[in-house]
């Protein structure tokens, strides 16, 4: 929202804060565009896998024998759960598996968590730095951007079918792709191997669109309740206060839930992939 | 009818029978978490884990279809 000889309309307002940063500096035109690659997306999960690191390896570092910190005991419980959790779903080795739980699900919630700054908050930062001659258009949250949850989505995807192939050895994991579910009949063989096709793709896009749609949906309601505020009356003020409010406690329940959601999905698929049909 | 009133009720649609499909399954679901949890105490806090994970699955095709519609509402791609 530069110096416009008019301010905007709602909807110019959402459709405005909608927009990613990408390479081209213009509103993305078609829906699939591979050309294209959103900047703010790629900025704000890497400095949130920052943080997560950073935390991480702080409180690891200040473990010591004797009574924990608060700070140590509330990142040792986390691992904990998540440790708990990873060894009932997947049977065998979770050396790897139990850090990928853990990171996708602080990751997740520290990228989640971006939702709770305020709508206008990076527009008037930007503003004030003087970026937003280079910065048009600008979406802080990365999950709420279809191409951050997808990439996370197929990382898992490829995690999954990369211990099938470990466990089970090529030649297995093959056989179940051609005789699982429906029994090892030659002539089921292109059912078997078309649902299998199926259910890979319904994971992995479910599992995107999930965290997608609800981080979408929670930007959207903010930005609408935004617009109470934007009416410049008692009432709206009032009203964007107290909604506002309510939306956002309800939200710090969903970007928890969602991140964990997504952490039980990754161990169950892995956990899957173990064990075979 | 224009397409702009058109791409409205398919919004309408959309949240309305999602919201519909969620909120059935997540009653019948919570209805019997409640039943297993007067059955057996002990249980309840395993339970309430997978119920809250249950409830985030019934909720994502509704809120993809929620992202999809408020989609249509503000950034419609049918050129309307």
């Amino acid at each position: 929202m530069a110096a416009e000889n008019h301010a905007p309309t709602a909807s110019e307002y959402i459709v405005h804060h909608l927009t990613h940063f990408n390479t081209s500096g213009e509103p993305q035109k078609e829906i699939i565009d591979f050309t294209l690659v959103n900047w703010d997306t790629v900025f704000w999960s890497v400095a949130m896998a920052l943080l997560t690191a950073f935390l991480l390896r702080m409180a690891a570092s200040a473990v010591h024998a004797g009574i924990p910190s608060r700070f140590v005991g509330a990142i040792e419980a986390v691992v904990e759960y998540v440790h708990e959790q990873t060894r009932s779903i997947v049977r065998g080795d979770i050396t790897y598996i139990a850090p990928l739980a853990l990171t996708v699900f602080v990751w997740i919630a520290f990228m989640n968590a971006l939702d709770f700054v305020p709508v206008d908050l990076p527009d008037f930062l930007l503003r004030a730095s003087g970026l937003d001659h280079a910065i048009h258009y600008h979406r802080i949250v990365p999950t709420a951007d279809l191409n951050g949850t997808l990439a996370m989505a197929l990382v898992i995807l490829f995690a999954s079918l990369y211990y099938g192939i470990k466990i089970k050895h090529f030649s297995g994991w093959v056989h179940e792709l051609f005789s699982a579910p429906f029994g090892a009949h030659p002539l089921l063989a292109p059912f078997n191997l078309l649902l299998n096709l199926i259910e890979y793709a319904a994971k992995t896009i479910s599992m995107a669109m999930r965290l997608f749609g609800n981080m979408f949906a929670g930007e959207l309601v903010f930005l609408l309740i935004a617009l109470l505020g934007a009416t410049a009356t008692t009432w709206g003020a009032g009203l964007h206060f107290l909604t506002g409010l309510g939306w956002a406690i309800f939200h710090i329940l969903i970007v928890v839930l969602q991140a964990f959601i997504f952490m039980m999905l990754t161990l169950v698929y892995i956990g899957q992939a173990h064990e075979g049909h | 009818m224009t397409n702009v009133a058109l791409v409205a009720i398919a919004c309408g649609l959309i949240i309305g029978l999602g919201a519909l499909g969620a909120c059935i399954g997540i009653g019948m679901m919570g209805g019997r978490y409640l039943e297993g949890a007067a059955r057996q105490p002990e249980l309840m806090d395993k339970l309430q884990t997978k119920m809250f994970l249950l409830a985030g699955l019934i909720d994502a095709a509704f809120l993809i279809g929620v992202g999809i519609a408020m989609m249509f509402a503000f950034a419609n791609p049918f050129k309307g």
